[in-house]
């Protein structure tokens, strides 16, 4: 190494680095933190240890499956480098406990995977004057910069509306090649590493684009700090209680935590439109006429499908409605013509019963008014009914 | 002129990632030049395939969609007064959340 590095490792000794989410961005980065010998290394996660997780959260084992994250990732920094010092915050980040969490740290890394955390992890860095090394990956494609540094913008700066709803994917719904968010948490790794140790240039006013199929890493300039931005524009009004009061899941329309989608559906529709996993599988047994829609995406669908089901995918559904007419009308057709002549059944099923409740929702208003959604998805269906139906 | 479409933009367009394209715009005013309006509106038209409300919303891009000219935010340019000319790369990229 040579005699400038000297006095980066003293400077890396004495620093606080924070890593919010020990997932798949997390895990390498935390790794490379311990060994590096950063001083105090914070590790911020409220969710457990998955099997489906270990593909891409390469710091956690299967003897940890059902434990905290967060003590899974602190137990192998540790056995990496007992020197260092290594705290666990078992919590989910919130407005009420993120100013006091992050005031502890010099640099807080961002290896979260949904919007609402993103802007509140920006806002806070904002208010405290802490570097936020952010970074990202979704399916072969990665995203890095850094936000909040020498005059550069926050996150912000450069999204002052958040997208829609639809447009946010996570690596849980969406997938994600292990490896991808691997390379982006080791190079988030590097970035505060070169922060803390105060070397070489940061990518702050710059975004690192990293596209795995093509084998091509870009680097553009992105925009500096903007005067008008409402977190630390001029005239911000952004103050610790301003934050603590910010309601970040309305602001995004996104709740903060996915595994929440599963417990508080965004759409509520009334209790007539619905069926449990039970009630639809005593509809197949007692071999009930009607059509099952499975609305998820035809990637998901060739894993694993309900029997006799239909794949139309939720952003197809509005194209395809006539092929949903024309099959319920074949169905009717077949019925004894003497008996009810209304239409069977329809039911939509998605894979935890938050986009079947928006396209029933969708078919009502365009005149299916037999549509139903079944509870929960097939995640129910295999939790409740066939419990050798694969999960993922 | 080029075009790349990324973040799972390119998903609404055939799932073609890059795009050379030539666009062919109407004289306007007089001015002969095309700027990143002109562009957008022609992309909608000639190769948006699908739900072109996941990129556009009025006569700009959605909101979470980061436009770039020759690897340069269009912020620095002049968003869509932006001029281009003959080989300009222009990037379309969603911002990413998971990870």
């Amino acid at each position: 190494m040579s005699w400038r590095w000297g006095l980066g490792q003293a400077n890396l000794l004495k620093s606080s680095i924070l890593v919010v989410g020990a997932g798949g961005l997390g895990a390498p980065a935390l790794l490379y933190f311990a060994a590096s010998g950063v001083g105090k290394l914070g590790i911020v996660d409220h969710d457990k240890v998955e099997l489906n997780n270990m593909h891409r959260q390469i710091i956690h084992t299967e003897a940890y499956i059902g434990q905290p994250k967060v003590k899974s990732a602190a137990a192998a920094c540790r056995s990496v480098n007992s020197s260092i010092e290594v705290v666990e915050h078992q919590e989910a980040l919130r407005t009420s406990n993120a100013l006091e969490i992050f005031s502890k740290y010099d640099i807080i890394v961002d290896a979260t995977d949904n919007a609402p955390t993103r802007y509140m992890i920006s806002d806070c860095c904002v208010v405290l004057g802490k570097p936020l090394v952010s970074g990202a990956a979704v399916g072969l494609e990665g995203q890095l910069t850094i936000y909040n540094h020498n005059g550069g913008p926050c996150y912000r700066c450069l999204f002052p509306t958040p997208p829609p709803r639809t447009a946010c994917q996570s690596c849980a719904d969406a997938g994600v090649l292990g490896v991808v968010p691997g390379i982006i948490g080791c190079l988030q790794a590097l970035e505060a590493i070169k922060i803390a140790a105060s070397v070489g240039e940061p990518l702050s006013g710059r975004m690192l684009l990293f596209d795995a199929l093509s084998a091509r890493i870009r680097i553009v300039k992105i925009r500096g700090r903007s005067m008008q931005c409402e977190a630390c524009g001029e005239n911000s009004t952004f103050n610790q209680q301003y934050f603590r009061e910010f309601d970040y899941e309305k602001f995004t329309q996104t709740p903060l935590c996915v595994f929440w989608l599963s417990l508080r559906p965004i759409m509520k529709l009334i209790f007539e439109s619905r069926i449990s996993s039970k009630e639809y599988s005593e509809i197949i047994l007692n071999k009930e006429p009607h059509v099952l829609v499975d609305v998820r995406p035809a990637h998901h669908f060739k894993i694993v499908s309900l029997p006799n089901s239909l794949n139309i995918p939720f952003s197809t559904l509005e194209s395809r409605l006539p092929e949903i007419s024309s099959i319920l009308k074949k169905d009717e057709e077949e019925k004894d013509a003497v008996s009810e002549s209304s239409a069977p059944p329809l039911y939509v099923v998605c894979r935890r019963g938050n986009d079947s409740q928006r396209a029933v929702q969708y078919l009502h208003k365009m005149g299916f008014n037999s549509a139903k959604d079944i509870v929960g998805g097939v995640e129910s269906w295999a939790q409740n009914v066939d419990p050798n139906f694969p999960t993922y | 002129m080029v075009e790349t479409y990324r973040g799972g933009l390119e998903l609404l367009c055939d799932s073609k990632k890059i795009h050379n394209v030539n666009v062919e715009f109407e004289q306007q005013n007089g001015e002969d030049k095309l700027t990143m309006k002109g562009l957008l509106s022609w992309v909608r038209t000639n190769l948006i395939k699908e739900r072109p409300e996941m990129f556009m919303k009025g006569d700009t891009v959605r909101p979470g969609v980061l436009v770039l000219v020759n690897d340069c935010d269009w912020e620095l340019s002049g968003q869509l007064n932006t001029s281009l000319e003959e080989k300009d790369v222009v990037v379309f990229i969603s911002t990413l959340h998971g990870g």
